[in-house]
């Protein structure tokens, strides 16, 4: 219970008289991917904004490291270690892909009312930009501008920036979206060698993806956690069948 | 005695609020459905007016200039949204504010080569010019009532035309969700067009009658215009109630603060600094107001988008 | 010393447009023709308040529309200390006036650096359409202020009889006073430039390409903004010291909203972004202004239109035509 990174307890969202989250708990474990499946109009989305800091349950609490970061917004949220990547993919998209990386060291290396230095010069943001993005296999593409990068780049890129602020746990909402078969499976690699040394709540829709990649599943049906389990369990699962797996496959 | 002069008051405010409401309906609908800031709005204001005093002028009689001033800001308005607007919904505020800047140079200008840059004033019609006892003893111009009851019909037809027509409908589904108004199937241009024109005509029934009470005069659309866009962000963007609620705010702050400011200051200081922080602090009253209202509700007192 | 063969093309622009603000005063007084110092000191002036909009417009992406307000503010501090010095009496009995230049001229922009700072914590709570309309309401309401405020001038305004005073130089001299206005709005670029590219300017550009994301990367995007809008309100303040300075009188119509909307209007069209491109906005705004104003009084006739074209067809402004593809942004 209390070696939990990330848990959210009772989430309540409601739009209108529509609840997106009816309820929702959640807990991800360090080191683990945990991947949050469910069908469209699931409450994914508002469940990622809710525990990114980007919207305020009407009622429920977050906690991450055991700290309660209910009330805290998505910037603070952030330098606490919980980084996010975009299912629409949000980048810097005038700056190159090195500018777009060395924003994020910037974020992670403290406050930014430094008004003299050039930063584009700056080895302390460049060199560990330029680490990250071979990480990614960016490096040959470091100084394009990142509008000119393909899709699938641009998604490695959005990890990229996640990636950069060294979080504890990562909150990948659709890192594949639209990306091409060999894309993909780039992606995975990418996510699979990063098992183990932080967190990662994935939201995806590829059950082929979440099978092999996650450590544990939780399904999501009208705003609410049906089932939480080993990859197993949740394919035995009799209830998830039903709502999900059994419409679908 | 105070109380008469408090009730004279409070209706000089419910006046403002009335006119301050004609131009905020238009407006809020144009800022909330169309995402477009339009800095041009007090020009139809001053078309309004000057069209209206024109006619009156001419004929002699009020109504026909009133009459006359609607139609004329309305096709103003939408022949400035057909030739210039249409093109600058998808562009980023900051050119829609140059651009309707430069709108209000023009027209600024062209109103001075038409009309000379002198002002006009404008004669209360005949049969509105006396007053009336709305309590005994209480004498109030009759003109300012019948502001009041136009605003108040205006407001009345509003409600009725977004709450049980078609077009209403689509009104109150673009202020919320933009996107979905195409989706539905609808000629959204022309639907863009109908509500300016729409907001257009208030604003020339606003300048209209505010011929007769204040100078018709080149750049007057623009201090009723700042005051619109006060009450457009103390309602909230999009919201037709919420242009009401802030109109009517407004005016009576406004009022009651330059009226009553100063004489309740002497009751603390000494004359002399009561006019003087009075005046001041009562020309600031509604932007005190407003930050007010932003730092409760950062997106108004009813806001339509979600 | 630089190689005048390997000039780019922007360096050129920057070269001759220096050279030619270095050498204006004595040829237009070899010409017989002192009015155009003046005409010239405006230029340099405006320069410097459009771009101090640029670093908030341009560079932060934020649509104010209130920046002649600490333009005004600048220039009433000033006024007021200039009248308190001339009277030998005491604002609101506190502190003496002054007409010293390396009092005054800090104290407008500390002064108007701080209405900024209560200004923009308000307005930069909210955003796009809301923002305008604030920053707009902030300046009507400051000219309103003035305008009642009767014991200095209201209405009319108030009257300097001279300059500020500045130690080792004479500012009642016109073509010192433009050279201290040239130093001080060279000083601005210098700095400014730096500023842009700091990790400070770096977070600037970020939230006006994606603020959101920002926010994700954990960056508290509201202070970056607020400090960059109380640096761009100081240095306003300053540009309307100086413009006090220069005509020896203030009034409320400095901050009439007009004022605001052609303080844009020079930004844009002399190259958003680029910081040195509004000041060339300024020098073809007030040409215009000057040219076509002695042609037909009804200028603005020209202008308005105009405006719109150069919104849908020419937003890389002057500064980005001079200097081709490679400048600008």
């Amino acid at each position: 219970m209390n070696d939990a990174l990330l848990r959210a307890n009772s989430l309540v969202k409601h739009f209108g008289a529509i609840p997106a989250s009816d309820g929702l708990s959640l807990e991800v474990r360090p080191g683990e991917i945990h991947a949050l499946i469910g069908p469209n109009g699931a409450g994914k989305t508002t469940a990622i904004a809710q525990l990114s800091g980007e919207m305020r349950p009407d009622a429920g609490e977050v906690y991450f490291g055991g700290r309660d970061i209910t009330r805290l917004g998505a910037d603070a949220r952030a330098r606490a270690g919980l980084a996010r990547s975009f299912q629409i993919t949000s980048l810097f998209l005038g700056f190159t892909a090195e500018d777009n990386v060395a924003m994020a060291i910037q974020a992670h290396q403290g406050h930014s009312f430094r008004f003299w230095g050039n930063a584009r010069r700056d080895a302390t943001l460049r060199d560990p930009a330029r680490d990250v993005l071979a990480r990614v296999g960016l490096g040959a593409r470091a100084d394009v501008v990142s509008a000119n990068l393909a899709h699938g780049e641009q998604r490695q890129l959005e990890l990229a920036m996640a990636l950069a602020t060294e979080p504890k746990l990562l909150l990948l909402d659709e890192p594949m979206a639209g990306m091409g078969h060999d894309e993909s499976l780039r992606m995975m690699e990418l996510l699979a060698g990063l098992k183990g040394s932080l967190a990662i709540l994935l939201v995806e829709h590829d059950m082929d993806v979440v099978f092999s990649l996650a450590d544990r599943i939780t399904v999501l049906v009208y705003g609410r956690a049906i089932a939480s389990g080993a990859p197993a369990e949740i394919r035995a699962n009799a209830e998830v069948r039903d709502a999900y797996l059994g419409a679908d496959a | 005695m105070t109380a008469l002069l408090v009730l004279e008051q409070l209706l000089n405010g419910l006046q403002l609020g009335v006119m301050l409401f004609l131009l905020a309906a238009g407006l809020t609908l144009v800022f909330g459905i169309m995402d477009m800031i339009n800095l041009a709005h007090g020009s139809l204001y001053m078309v309004g007016a000057f069209v209206a005093a024109t006619v009156a002028e001419y004929t002699g009689s009020f109504m026909l200039g009133l009459l006359a001033a609607l139609p004329a800001a309305a096709l103003v308005g939408m022949a400035v949204e057909l030739i210039a607007l249409r093109t600058l919904y998808e562009r980023n505020h900051l050119d829609q504010v140059l651009a309707t800047f430069g709108l209000i140079l023009f027209f600024n200008e062209l109103v001075r080569i038409v009309w000379g840059p002198r002002a006009i004033f404008m004669d209360v019609p005949e049969a509105l010019s006396g007053t009336v006892e709305i309590v005994p003893g209480a004498p109030y111009p009759a003109f300012r009532l019948a502001i009041i009851a136009a605003g108040i019909a205006v407001a009345l037809f509003l409600y009725f035309l977004i709450t049980r027509t078609r077009i209403g409908m689509l009104i109150r589904a673009g202020a919320s969700n933009r996107e979905m108004v195409g989706a539905l199937g609808v000629d959204v241009k022309l639907l863009f067009t109908l509500v300016f024109g729409l907001g257009a005509a208030l604003a020339g029934l606003a300048g209209a009658m505010a011929g007769p009470l204040f100078a018709v005069e080149v750049g007057m659309g623009e201090g009723v215009l700042i005051l619109t866009f006060v009450v457009i962000v103390i309602g909230g963007i999009g919201s037709v109630r919420g242009a009401l609620v802030g109109a009517l705010l407004v005016g009576l702050v406004d009022t009651l603060g330059r009226a009553f400011l100063p004489t309740l200051l002497r009751l603390v200081v000494e004359p002399a600094t009561a006019d003087g922080v009075g005046a001041s602090l009562s020309s600031m009253s509604i932007y005190l107001l407003m930050v007010a209202v932003l730092v409760w509700r950062p997106r108004g007192l009813f806001p339509a988008h979600g | 010393m630089v190689d005048l063969r390997n000039l780019n093309r922007r360096q050129a622009v920057h070269l001759v447009a220096l050279a030619a603000a270095i050498l204006l005063p004595p040829v237009v007084l070899a010409a017989d023709e002192p009015f155009f110092i003046s005409l010239a000191s405006r230029m340099l002036i405006y320069g410097l308040a459009a771009a101090s909009l640029d670093l908030i417009l341009g560079f932060g992406g934020m649509v104010s529309f209130g920046h002649a307000a600490f333009f005004g503010v600048g220039g009433y501090t000033v006024g007021i200390l200039f009248t308190h010095g001339f009277q030998g009496s005491e604002f609101l009995g506190l502190f003496p006036g002054s007409d010293n230049a390396l009092i005054v001229w800090p104290l407008a922009m500390l002064v108007s650096g701080l209405l900024a700072l209560a200004i923009g914590a308000v307005s930069l709570r909210t955003g796009g359409v809301y923002f305008i309309m604030i920053t707009l309401a902030f300046a009507q309401m400051l000219y309103f202020f003035f305008v009642s405020l009767e014991t200095y001038g209201g209405d009319d305004g108030l009257s300097m009889y001279g300059r500020s005073r500045f130690p080792g130089l004479d500012l009642s001299d016109d073509t010192s006073f433009y050279y201290v206005c040239l130093a001080l709005l060279l000083l601005f670029l210098w700095l400014g430039h730096r500023l842009t590219r700091s990790r400070f300017g770096m977070v600037i550009a970020g939230v006006r390409e994606n603020e959101r994301r920002m926010i994700a990367l954990g960056f508290p995007v509201y202070r970056y903004k607020l400090a960059c809008f109380t640096i761009a309100g100081a240095v306003a303040g300053l540009s309307g010291a100086l413009i006090a300075n220069l005509t020896e009188f203030v009034s409320p119509s400095m901050m009439v909203w007009t004022k605001s909307g052609e303080i844009m209007v020079m930004t844009i069209m002399g190259g958003m972004g680029t910081l040195i491109g509004p000041v060339f906005g300024v020098a073809a705004f007030l040409l215009m202004e000057e040219v076509l104003s002695a042609w037909t009084e009804h200028w603005q006739i020209v202008l308005g239109p105009l405006l719109i074209l150069i919104v849908l067809f020419a937003k890389r402004g002057i500064y980005g035509w001079l200097v081709g593809r490679e400048g600008g942004r």
